[in-house]
């Protein structure tokens, strides 16, 4: 008797669109394209990690994303995380800040210090940073739109308070390509933005060599709607667009490019994102040696943060989060990243309370105290499982960014919004298939709990009057500054920006004269007009 | 064309400087899909330009999506806007990251139709389909 059919097994595609079999061996991998590309840790093609000990020289470092109200309320946020073993900071700004707007703007009513802290002046960064030794804390300034302005505060003031800004670590986020795909606080139209990028990458690589000008964002386009390989992919493509830029400036690409940070998404299938960065990793150094003539091996570095996943996390069951997080920790510490910024259980909410920071900022150390995860370098290295996949990921990325590049190039796509519609049909798609419930998402449309109760979420209160203590600041600061000087160093900005100057300069001296965040934007927005949204479906 | 055959037409607009939109635009697609005829106003529109293009476009319904906390101050001002507009037989809709706490005051300026995130897309769409005028 023949023995009975087995039942078909069902086919595991995973987001990125490969195939995950029940089992992996040795033929899978050799099939895949062999260990070729494995190599050692802090060697290139740097798969395995961009340094040789890893975690076990200094385990990730931790910047909690915080801010909110006016300055004075964030420093004390900061000095918070700072005294629960925080070791780097991670400004969040309000919108009217991040768009380029003053506190007294009327647009801004109602927006002031809700989602980030209210910065108008350099007085402002004074304040927020007032206590905080710059060179124990790295700070990284959540910032695109109006990043070269917010840079040059960050610089000003470090050297105001007598730091060598040759020496200053730190980091913008200041990726505005990603932008105009997802997150949405652009200003100026894309190429003038790109410009803006380049002036701060070229005047950084001049006058700041060891801060990071900017870190590309594969976390939005993933937010967005993207997978986990066009994440990457997207990213890479961005990066490059800012490289060439830099280089079109006479830049030689060893002068720049080890200050080229990420920022990437960690949401989803564990070996999948793992291997996303294993794979992304090797790609990005290939794409600097081979394609730029990077010598340097700090140039073909994929330096960057993760363990943000809000696309992730529910609103339903809260607390379920905290064990999401865990798990995004997790991945991070095993995918080899540089830094953590771990979302939040509350963030489907609010932003983070102290309460919900700490216990963050508990969910990492734990992983360092107690899990063991810092003592040995790339632990999953050699499953045949992750070397087969890291190579299956690291080929799809690449036909991603030939993709693009066949359709014009990622700065078209952008502008053209080709690629925002894209993803965001994406994203519907995956819609459908949560509330269809093809998608498991737990809380949501499977262990749902019998009664919802009500969300134990405790809201991180809004103070209407800290925007009336920020607008009463502003305006002091107008009336007891040296306004000649303001109006010399606004206008010697909008010279600059018209003449195709690097408006770093300019900045530096408007920021130094205490300038505000919206006077200067409004200067630039009078020379490159302001971005118009293609509205595509 | 009699009423029932006509078109529902609405407003999706993003207000205030909220750069969120993926809920958005998932939500556009869903009405299209639905049959509706959507005008989505991209991003950062104030209270005057909503009123503005509700009006213009004589749409049936006028919906909103808001991500980061500013849905109270904006539909207060919102509101006599729409009013003045003479819109009130519209049907008003909002949805996005809105706490529970604040759905009773949201109510109270108009918005009949509450979707917080985790709603789910026929949800929406079946709604406006059963209460649009």
């Amino acid at each position: 008797m023949n023995a009975p059919q087995k039942p078909e097994m069902k086919k595991v595609i995973n987001e990125s669109g490969i195939e995950v079999k029940p089992l992996y061996t040795a033929a899978d991998v050799e099939a895949s394209g062999g260990m070729a590309m494995v190599g050692e840790p802090g060697a290139y093609p740097f798969t395995r990690g961009i340094h040789r000990e890893m975690y076990r020289k200094q385990p990730w470092t931790m910047r909690q994303y915080a801010g909110f109200g006016n300055p004075a309320d964030t420093n004390q946020r900061f000095k918070y995380l700072i005294a629960n073993g925080q070791t780097g900071l991670n400004v969040a700004f309000d919108l009217p800040t991040q768009i380029g707007l003053d506190s007294d703007d009327p647009l801004a009513e109602g927006e002031i210090g809700r989602v980030g802290m209210s910065i108008d002046t350099l007085r402002d960064f004074e304040i927020a940073f007032d206590g905080i030794d710059l060179k124990k804390i790295t700070v990284s300034l959540t910032i695109n739109g109006a990043a070269a302005i917010l840079i040059a505060m960050y610089l000003a003031m470090a050297e105001k308070r007598g730091y060598d800004i040759k020496e200053l670590r730190g980091t913008a986020q200041n990726d505005i390509l990603k932008e105009f795909i997802g997150r949405g606080t652009w200003i100026f139209p894309v190429e003038p933005s790109i410009r803006l990028v380049g002036d701060t990458i070229e005047y950084c690589a001049k006058e700041a060599p060891k801060y990071t000008p900017v870190s590309v964002c594969g976390y939005h386009i993933r937010e967005s709607g993207a997978t986990p390989a066009q994440e990457m992919a997207y990213a890479f493509c961005i990066a490059k667009a800012y490289a060439d830029d830099a280089i079109k400036r006479g830049l030689p690409v060893d002068e720049f490019a080890g200050r080229l940070s990420y920022n990437f998404n960690i949401f989803g299938n564990i070996f999948e994102q793992v291997c996303k960065f294993r794979a992304g990793r090797s790609l990005w150094a290939k794409i600097m040696k081979e394609q730029y003539g990077a010598e340097k091996p700090g140039s073909m570095w994929l330096r960057m943060i993760a363990a943000g996943g809000g696309g992730g996390l529910t609103f339903e069951q809260p607390e379920v989060n905290i064990v999401r997080g865990a798990y995004y920790a997790l991945i991070s510490a095993l995918s080899g990243t540089q830094t953590m910024a771990l979302c939040s259980y509350d963030e489907a909410y609010t932003i983070p309370t102290e309460y919900s920071a700490r216990l963050s900022l508990r969910t990492m150390q734990l992983l360092i105290a107690e899990m063991g995860l810092t003592e040995t370098v790339d632990p999953l290295a050699g499953s045949f499982y992750v070397e087969t996949m890291t190579n299956e990921m690291r080929a799809k990325m690449e036909e991603i960014m030939a993709e693009v590049d066949a359709q014009g190039g990622i700065v078209k796509m952008v502008a053209e919004g080709t690629i925002q519609a894209k993803v965001s049909a994406q994203a519907y798609g995956m819609q459908r298939k949560i509330d269809s419930g093809e998608f498991p998402k737990v809380g949501v449309n499977c262990y749902r709990n019998e009664q919802e109760e009500d969300h134990p979420v405790e809201f991180h209160p809004y103070n209407e009057d800290d925007a009336r203590v920020q607008i009463e600041s502003l305006q002091r600061i107008r009336a007891e500054r040296d306004n000649t000087a303001v109006d010399a160093a606004l206008a010697r900005l909008r010279a600059d920006a018209a003449a195709g100057t690097n408006v770093m300069p300019a900045l530096m001296a408007a920021v130094k004269a205490y300038a505000s965040v919206g006077e200067m934007t409004k200067e630039l927005v009078s020379v490159f007009g302001r971005y118009q949204e293609p509205i595509k479906f | 064309m009699t009423d029932a055959q006509r078109r529902i037409k609405i407003l999706l607009g993003k207000p205030g400087l909220d750069g969120h939109d993926q809920g958005a635009k998932v939500v556009a697609r869903a009405m299209m899909d639905a049959g509706f005829e959507v005008i989505y106003t991209g991003l950062r529109q104030t209270p005057e330009q909503i009123a503005r293009i509700a009006l213009e476009e004589d749409v049936d319904v006028i919906s909103l999506s808001s991500m980061a906390g500013s849905h109270i101050p904006f539909c207060r001002k919102l509101k006599p806007l729409l009013e003045e507009a003479g819109l009130t037989d519209k049907l008003w809709v909002i949805g996005g990251n809105l706490p529970a706490q604040d759905h009773d005051a949201l109510r109270e300026l108009g918005f009949k139709g509450i979707f917080p995130s985790g709603s789910k897309l026929d949800a929406i769409t079946e709604y406006i389909r059963s209460n649009v005028k």
